[in-house]
């Protein structure tokens, strides 16, 4: 694991955080409405500019665009965690990640130019029943009908729902799973945007009905079970969410630990004041941990390390957990200004209390732990 | 002030070394015990201790003793990357007992190296490689443990010698060691962290009564120790006279080097108070034996326990090489401390309830009745080698740069904050 970052990645950082700062700005969150919650283009082009849509899609010669896509990735999510980045740099790098391992020539001629320059989005509709994260809780299927395949799906919780431009579907064939690419104007595709704490982010439920995808748009190969590909394609969501989580979990705690010494109370700023001092340092220790967390998973996904996806639910579940638990600490320690609509703070435990749950919650990932390891 | 400093040019390379190690342990080191065996075989104090010297004597033989102390001290001069490799040649091998020299190698060695003459550092480094001379550290008082330049055992100089009096307490494996530093008080009139210095003293020297102290759970590897009018020669002390806290600063450097997996100590050595401490298997075991494995609540206390064992590792790694890049200051390995000690006893408290009623009956050594006894002592690690409240201090006022504590003793002559304190 290198937690130290090279030249290159030491730009990436500054350059980013340097975008995001100039580019977004938390007061707009407040101020969104439902007509501009769909995703702003113009920030997604300038994002995309910056390369931020295209670490997967191969260049002219075939490669990779980045040497290190994931660690490049990691980088950049979690400057993007810190600032509550609207956009979807997880989700349209997830489905990249997947059009490029698994998609037809067709496909991938079609889409992942305008992934790259940012001129389509795209999500991974996947959930099922709320919280239905795991291959066991999909029910969605798909049939085939001459040229076609008819889906019929029912998706839950999908992020950017209101403002991708495609969905990967995750949807049963026989009992082969499998994965489809289908345009939000598809006929009989419906979203219903979801009322959610997060105001940094949209989502929606996504059904499908009779809704016929060219076999071209089917991902990987009839007559192969898609589960691994579905197994990486969520091993990478959870490694960018926990460096998204990190990132903002460190911005919380920097922010408190600044205003807990600008802040006097009988004399004395209240970061003198051991009740609190002992609880920044216990927070202190759970945040490196995040942060050590979220590199080494970025490492053990990027060289394909066999014990990924026993880390992965470690790193989730603790990064869920506490970055709720010490946001939550960070506002008692703010009062009652952090009570407030004008204050920050809720934006970021509004983020913070969806995506502890979203991708997979603790609770379901220390249970999928307990049966990687044989319990 | 580095402890080790290796030429690059006549290290042999990584390669050659791990073929040479690999050969030399599969010959010489026998395979490793069980974990119920190891913990059986290191409540026997005395023949532990005898094997760890053996063993260390064979290691120091064969070439591999104090991978990165320097070569004329008796060390192999090699680096960091060389010893990560022994640990992992190694890992199968029973070595278990070296954990009596973690001290001695990754404490006590490099401060004396720091801050020895060279007298001292040529008598005794040699020998601690050689399993010949085991050290401990006597430094917390009855009266004085997190405040600890507020101790009271006095060495007064008179001529050649210091005479100590006084006493010390929690000195772990004190009774089958060889040699102590002694923090003592030189100078009572000037203010507490100015009048102390560090002594070298044999431990079973004249006038020192030692006693082990029987913890709750009926195990002793702490001792207290009694001085009376003990003479420790002039030339024994290391570093100036009412230097000491420099010294002992130093050390504690060392320490938390050391239970970063980071010090001159060569085999991967766990914090203070861990060798009593369950391993995930044993957990999982617990859960099959009392037939609750199946029970949801049981398995979220396990997932947790789980991710609490796991990201230990990451969060070393990532402490250490934000240390390393001057990130993080040397304190930042409070972080480390305080997220172990955290993190074992809350997995010792998850054995108790996942144990339910079957935990609190049965012996030490049942495999059942085991976590309910180490349970007992689940707490020497939040207490042991610096309190959780003394690692929060250390985090959130030389790490997080908060503002300290006020202390109304430190600028004024010891004296007088003894007198104040009889009043």
């Amino acid at each position: 694991m290198n937690v130290e970052l090279t030249e290159e990645q030491t730009l990436l950082q500054s350059t980013s955080r340097q975008f995001l700062d100039q580019a977004l700005s938390l007061d707009a969150l407040r101020h969104r409405s439902e007509n501009d919650l769909a995703l702003s283009r113009d920030f997604w082009s300038r994002a995309a500019a910056l390369g931020w849509t295209s670490m997967f899609v191969p260049d002219d010669l075939n490669d990779p665009q980045s040497d290190a896509p994931v660690r490049d990735l990691a980088i950049i999510a979690e400057e993007a965690g810190r600032s509550l980045e609207s956009g979807s740099l997880l989700e349209c790098n997830v489905v990249a990640y997947a059009l490029v391992n698994t998609g037809t020539t067709e496909v991938k001629a079609q889409l992942l130019p305008g992934l790259s320059d940012g001129s389509i989005t795209a999500s991974w509709a996947f959930a099922e029943g709320v919280d239905g994260w795991s291959v066991s809780d999909v029910r969605s299927r798909a049939t085939v009908d001459g040229d076609d395949y008819v889906l019929n799906a029912q998706k839950s919780t999908v992020v950017a729902a209101t403002s991708a431009d495609y969905f990967l579907v995750t949807a049963f064939v026989d009992d082969e799973l499998a994965q489809f690419l289908v345009p939000r104007d598809a006929p009989g595709v419906a979203i219903t945007r979801l009322d959610a704490l997060d105001l940094s982010r949209d989502f929606g439920d996504v059904s499908f009905h009779d809704v016929r995808v060219k076999k071209a748009w089917r991902l990987g190969s009839p007559g192969e079970s898609a589960d691994n590909d579905v197994e990486r394609q969520w091993l990478l969501t959870i490694t960018l969410q926990c460096a998204q989580m990190a990132g903002m979990l460190d911005r919380v705690f920097n922010l408190t630990i600044d205003y807990a010494q600008d802040r006097y109370a009988f004399g004395r700023p209240i970061a003198s004041y051991q009740a609190l001092k002992h609880r920044l340092a216990d927070h202190k220790v759970w945040l490196e941990a995040a942060l050590g967390l979220s590199t080494g998973l970025t490492e053990a996904f990027a060289s394909g390390d066999p014990g990924v996806a026993e880390l992965a639910c470690v790193a989730k579940a603790h990064v869920g957990d506490r970055s709720v638990e010490i946001i939550s600490d960070c506002a008692q320690i703010f009062g009652g200004i952090s009570m407030t609509w004008e204050h920050d703070l809720h934006l970021y435990l509004r983020r913070a209390t969806v995506d502890r749950v979203l991708y997979g919650s603790p609770t379901q990932l220390r249970e999928r732990l307990c049966q990687l390891v044989g319990l | 002030m580095t402890s080790a400093t290796v030429q690059e040019t006549d290290v042999e390379d990584l390669e050659s070394f791990i073929a040479r190690a690999r050969a030399w342990a599969l010959e010489n080191l026998p395979l490793a015990v069980d974990n119920a065996q190891a913990r059986a075989d290191a409540d026997d104090h005395v023949n532990q201790v005898a094997k760890a010297r053996r063993m260390q004597r064979l290691i120091f033989e064969g070439g591999f003793a104090g991978l990165r102390y320097p070569k004329e001290y008796g060390g192999q001069g090699l680096t960091r990357e060389h010893q990560l490799a022994w640990r992992e040649v190694t890992a199968d091998r029973d070595i278990g007992c070296l954990s009596q020299f973690k001290v001695t190698h990754g404490i006590m060695g490099p401060t004396l190296l720091d801050f020895g003459t060279e007298e001292q550092k040529q008598h005794h480094i040699p020998a601690m490689l050689r399993g010949d001379e085991l050290w401990v550290q006597f430094l917390s008082e009855p009266s004085a443990g997190s405040d600890l330049a507020s101790l009271l055992t006095r060495a007064q100089r008179e001529g050649d010698v210091y005479v100590l009096n006084g006493s010390k307490i929690w000195s772990t494996f004190a009774h089958v060691s060889d040699y102590a530093f002694v923090l003592s008080r030189t100078n009572l009139d000037v203010p507490k962290h100015s009048g102390l210095s560090m002594l070298i003293l044999p431990i079973h020297s004249k006038g020192v009564t030692l006693r082990t102290i029987q913890l709750s759970t009926g195990s002793a590897e702490f001792c207290e120790e009694f001085f009376d009018d003990v003479m420790i020669p002039v030339v024994d002390i290391v570093g100036q006279e009412n230097d000491g806290w420099n010294v002992v600063m130093r050390l504690f450097f060392h320490e938390r080097n050391m239970v970063g997996g980071n010090s001159l100590n060569d085999q991967d050595a766990a914090g203070v108070g861990e060798s009593a401490v369950s391993t995930e298997e044993e957990l999982l075991a617990l859960a099959h034996s009392v037939g609750n494995s199946k029970d949801s609540h049981t398995r979220q206390l396990i997932g947790e326990a789980l991710v609490l064992d796991r990201l230990a590792d990451h969060t070393i790694q990532r402490v250490n090489a934000l240390m390393k890049s001057g990130a993080l200051p040397g304190p930042g390995a409070s972080i480390v401390k305080l997220m172990r000690s955290l993190s074992k006893y809350r997995f010792k408290e998850i054995a108790l309830e996942v144990g339910g009623a079957h935990v609190v009956f049965g012996g030490p050594a049942d495999e059942v009745g085991g976590h309910g006894h180490r349970w007992l002592v689940a707490r020497v690690g939040t207490i042991a080698g610096g309190s959780s409240e003394m690692q929060r201090n250390a985090i959130s006022e030389r790490v997080l740069g908060l503002p300290r504590d006020p202390s109304p003793d430190t600028k004024l002559p010891f004296r007088d904050v003894l007198s104040q304190r009889k009043r």
